[in-house]
């Protein structure tokens, strides 16, 4: 078993006024040329577990605990210079809108053109790259591209400057942040596509984060679901599909529409809305919405744990009987 | 978002049209304050206080004033005289009041700018200053130092600063004859040091608190996120996304300080004696010289808006996504 | 899982504001001194000369040291504070009834009737606040009144701004379309609905023009336009001191320091509100 790429090991982060707990213990590894998809809704922590990889997570949000290993250092508990080296070169990150991620006074090429400045200096060849960078994400005319302001670009087109700006120095990793959420649905096929081609190209690591299951399906290897700022569920795509063992993450499932689907099938949910991570005491924070949930998991917390077809934080798995 | 698709040449003449009302209405405001309400006394005065005019400019001032007129037909009368150039004459030496700006007005123009250039760069300094570490003592630091710009009145930093300087240090440049930058550029600057300090604190402390919010609020912008994330250097991110883009509401601060300090430095110029338009106007007041006052506070007003205007059309051409 | 919570008044969070509580204390200090002096209770009368001991240093009788004709330069700051306070108190209140009525009417009735209020605010806004005054009190004449109304006039457009920009916002809501549907009157629709919203900036903007009010005052005063001698101002004792403070540093540093306290207390109580009636609540 090769070394990772990448290894979080009990990533915590929470608010620095007032300590309240947003990702909890979260422990994860990607592998070199792996992509591992995290999937969860809105308040699961994990765009903040993306932020933290790179240090950016926002004013008011801090990482209390745990380690990022890579590259023989600790990215939690590392210097500002050998940080910042890293960002942009060997880990890259894109995010989830695309009208806002990008300065609006800069020309689009000299944007990119930073990217390369910041870490090998001035270069000759620098606007030939970025051009070609422009090219192979699929703008037409990079030449006038260079030259433009982002207000000028769509929300698509935006994206795949900001992949381009991103993959311009070959990143061992890309982390991404629902890139496609933002954008209209025929858009964010040609730019999964996009993503997916690179990647294989290059054979790169990726961490795409997402809320819809869906959109993992084709594209990463391994899943990583989460729920309510902890890891409820590590799998292949493909025994998480086929064989889902965490109840949250079966119901997530059931909950994709489906081509199948006979006319005027009702669209399942589960009910209710996710609990705020740090309200969540030594319990399992799906028990309230959870048809399988009894006493025990109302006063202990689940751990995860190997099963059959991946690993689940859970007393009462889909595989075993009631 | 749609982006507004109006020609330039529409936008252009509406804010014209926009300026334009607004000159009419300084012009009238300007003449009720100046001249309905004194009323009696500049009739009167014209009469006894004429000494040094010859007839010819009389007559000029009493077309002037429109006297003998109806209120309308004063207002009239005013407007045509000012708009063809003849803003009245001073009593006591019968110099045309155009003559008496023609030799103001630079003085008063170049010491605005110094005092604006010199308060930009302090408050922008101390702006970004306070801003890097909100919260902290550096930040607190900044933000009395601007309480206390503001405060302590440009009079007292002015007499305080004379009186150390001329008798404590007996250096006081500004006790000479004032000296324009083309007769005697060294004096000139010497001269324009002090009052420009004095006026330039003053700008400092609201360009100051403009500047460290506009950078606050940038600073939690996505794109900072997005420059960090690439690995862009601290100090570069610093200057080239986040001051940049709080620039607006920076220039638009400029702007207006600096259309002030055409208007508001009178005090100081009187203090530092410097022969500008406000001491032309301090000066008109206590002689009594009604057509002065009047002409100069019309000429400060139409400056004013002038400048509203030419800041308005400098951030247009900073902010790419404004056409 | 609810939890009662307790609404805490505005005043609770001005008390959690420093500069909120500096302030209010500052002003107070100032606002007592002026009383005191409009009651006559100062160390000795402002206006008593006593040629022999003039341009003497603060001593045990005279706290802040004598000016040129011996008269006591604390009991005349205090004096002169007090025409201070008493023309920005009187300025702002007109300011403030005036301009918060037309902003009000204007943002509310809209059309030609708020095109005109804006023009007049944009035509007085033309002019510096100094520049202004001066005009006006050259007109006018050189008593507190005419000096109260003259800067009156210069902050009326500020509080125009600041109670049309509310309404503006406000007049679109929904629940105050559906109250007009509902029939109530035009007034009752202002005042129950309009005003709370209008009120906090207001409030502010009180604090801060009471402090701009005082520097144009003493302003004036300085130039000789204000309160004439030998009655006491505090921007007229600075003008004298020009002569003086070389050798009398206490002829300007007293008038001085009368002025910043007043100017930086009100200052830190318009900040000491903003951040109790700001909903965002949160001291930076």
């Amino acid at each position: 078993m090769s070394s990772p790429l990448i290894k979080v090991s009990n990533l915590t982060v929470s608010t620095s006024d007032d300590n309240r707990t947003l990702v909890n213990s979260v422990s994860f590894e990607i592998a070199p040329g792996e992509a591992v998809g995290v999937v969860g809704e809105s308040g699961s922590g994990k765009t903040l577990t993306a932020l933290s990889l790179l240090g950016l997570l926002p004013r008011g949000v801090q990482a209390t605990e745990g380690s990022i290993s890579y590259d023989g250092k600790d990215l939690l508990h590392t210097d500002g210079e050998t940080l910042r080296s890293i960002r942009g070169n060997k880990i890259a990150m894109i995010y989830q809108d695309p009208m806002t991620a990008l300065n609006p006074v800069m020309r689009l090429g000299a944007q990119l053109i930073e990217v390369i400045e910041s870490h090998e200096g001035q270069s000759g060849d620098a606007t030939e790259r970025v051009l070609t960078a422009f090219s192979d994400v699929g703008i037409p005319d990079p030449k006038r591209a260079y030259e433009s302001y982002p207000h000028e670009f769509s929300g698509g087109m935006r994206q795949r400057v900001m992949i381009a700006m991103a993959l311009l120095l070959s990143p061992e990793l890309l982390i991404a942040d629902e890139p496609t959420t933002a954008l209209d649905v025929t858009i964010q096929q040609q730019i999964l596509a996009l993503v997916m081609h690179e990647r294989r190209k290059r054979n790169m690591s990726m961490l795409w984060i997402t809320h819809d299951l869906g959109v993992v399906a084709n594209l990463v290897d391994r899943v990583v679901v989460m729920y309510a700022g902890r890891i409820v569920e590590v799998g292949s795509v493909k025994d998480v599909f086929t064989n889902p063992q965490h109840p949250y993450t079966a119901g997530l499932l059931a909950s994709l529409p489906k081509a199948s689907d006979k006319n005027r099938t009702r669209l399942v949910s589960i009910p209710g809305i996710p609990p705020k991570p740090w309200t969540v005491g030594e319990s399992c924070a799906f028990s309230a919405r959870c048809t399988r949930a009894d006493d025990q998991c109302r006063t202990t917390l689940p751990i995860l744990r190997d099963n059959s077809s991946t690993q689940a934080a859970c007393f009462h798995l889909m595989g075993e009987k009631q | 978002m749609t982006v507004n698709k109006r020609l330039p040449s529409t936008v252009f003449f509406t804010r014209l049209a926009s300026v334009i009302t607004t000159l009419f209405g300084i012009s009238i405001f300007v003449f009720i304050v100046l001249r309905v309400i004194p009323g009696d006394s500049i009739t009167g005065s014209l009469g006894i206080e004429t000494g040094a005019l010859s007839p010819e400019q009389i007559e000029s001032l009493r077309a002037y004033y429109g006297i003998d007129k109806s209120l309308f037909g004063q207002y009239f009368s005013w407007m045509g005289s000012f708009l063809t150039g003849d803003f009245g004459f001073a009593y006591s030496n019968g110099v045309s009041v155009l003559e008496l700006t023609k030799s103001a007005l630079p003085v008063t123009i170049q010491l605005a700018l110094f005092g604006t250039i010199f308060g930009v760069i302090l408050g922008i300094s101390v702006g970004m200053f306070s801003a890097s570490k909100p919260g902290s003592v550096r930040d607190f630091a900044g933000q009395f130092f601007g309480l206390l710009a503001l405060a302590v009145p440009g009079f007292v930093l002015a007499t305080t600063l004379v009186t150390v300087m001329a008798n404590v240090f007996g250096y006081f440049p500004n006790g000479f004859e004032y000296m324009a930058p083309w007769e005697d550029p060294w004096m000139n600057f010497q001269q324009m040091m002090f009052p420009s300090l004095v006026l330039g604190i003053a700008v400092a402390a609201p360009v100051m608190r403009t500047t460290r919010s506009a950078l606050l609020e940038t600073v939690d912008k996505d794109f900072i996120r997005t420059a960090h994330g690439k690995g862009v250097k601290h100090r570069v991110v610093q200057f080239k996304h986040v001051l940049r883009n709080s620039l607006i509401p920076i220039v638009t601060m400029t702007g207006i300080q600096f259309g002030y300090l055409l208007g508001g430095a009178v005090i100081t110029e009187k203090i530092f004696a410097m022969p500008g338009m406000g001491r032309q106007i301090l000066d008109a007041i206590n002689k009594r010289e009604y057509a002065t006052v009047q002409s100069s506070v019309m000429i400060f007003a139409i400056m004013f808006v002038l400048i509203n205007l030419i800041t308005d059309i400098i951030y247009r051409r900073i902010d790419p996504r404004i056409k | 899982m609810s939890t009662p919570v307790k609404e805490k008044t505005w005043f609770s969070y001005y008390l959690k504001s420093i500069s909120g509580v500096i302030g209010g204390i500052l002003v107070l200090v100032m606002f007592t001194i002026s009383i005191l002096s409009a009651l006559g209770i100062t160390p000795h009368d402002p206006l008593i000369q006593d040629p022999v001991n003039a341009l003497q240093g603060p001593s045990a009788q005279y706290w802040f040291g004598t000016d040129q004709f011996g008269r006591d330069i604390l009991s005349r700051c205090m004096d002169g504070m007090r025409r201070s306070m008493l023309v920005s108190v009187v300025a702002v209140s007109i300011a403030t009834f005036v301009g918060v009525l037309l902003g009000i009417v204007g943002g509310y009735f809209g059309k030609v009737l708020d095109g005109f209020v804006v023009r007049f605010s944009d035509v007085i806004f033309a002019f510096p606040a100094i520049l202004l005054a001066l005009a006006i009190v050259n007109s006018l004449g050189n008593s507190w009144i005419d000096t109260s109304l003259a800067i009156a006039v210069v902050y009326t457009p500020i509080f125009i701004r600041v109670a049309r920009g509310p309404v503006l916002t406000v007049k679109e809501m929904d629940y105050v379309k559906a109250v007009r549907i509902l029939g109530f009157s035009t007034p009752k629709v202002l005042f129950s609905h309009i005003l709370p919203n209008v009120l906090p900036p207001i409030v502010i903007q009180v604090a801060l023009s009471m402090s701009w009010a005082i520097l144009t005052e003493s302003g004036l005063s300085f130039l000789g336009l204000g309160t004439q001698p030998p009655d006491a101002s505090l921007g007229l004792m600075v003008s004298e001191a020009q002569s003086l403070a070389a050798f009398a540093w206490w002829t300007l540093a007293f008038p001085s320091l009368f002025i910043t306290i007043a100017v930086v207390g009100l200052n830190l109580v318009g900040d000491g509100l903003r951040d109790s009636l700001d909903p965002a609540r949160r001291s930076s």
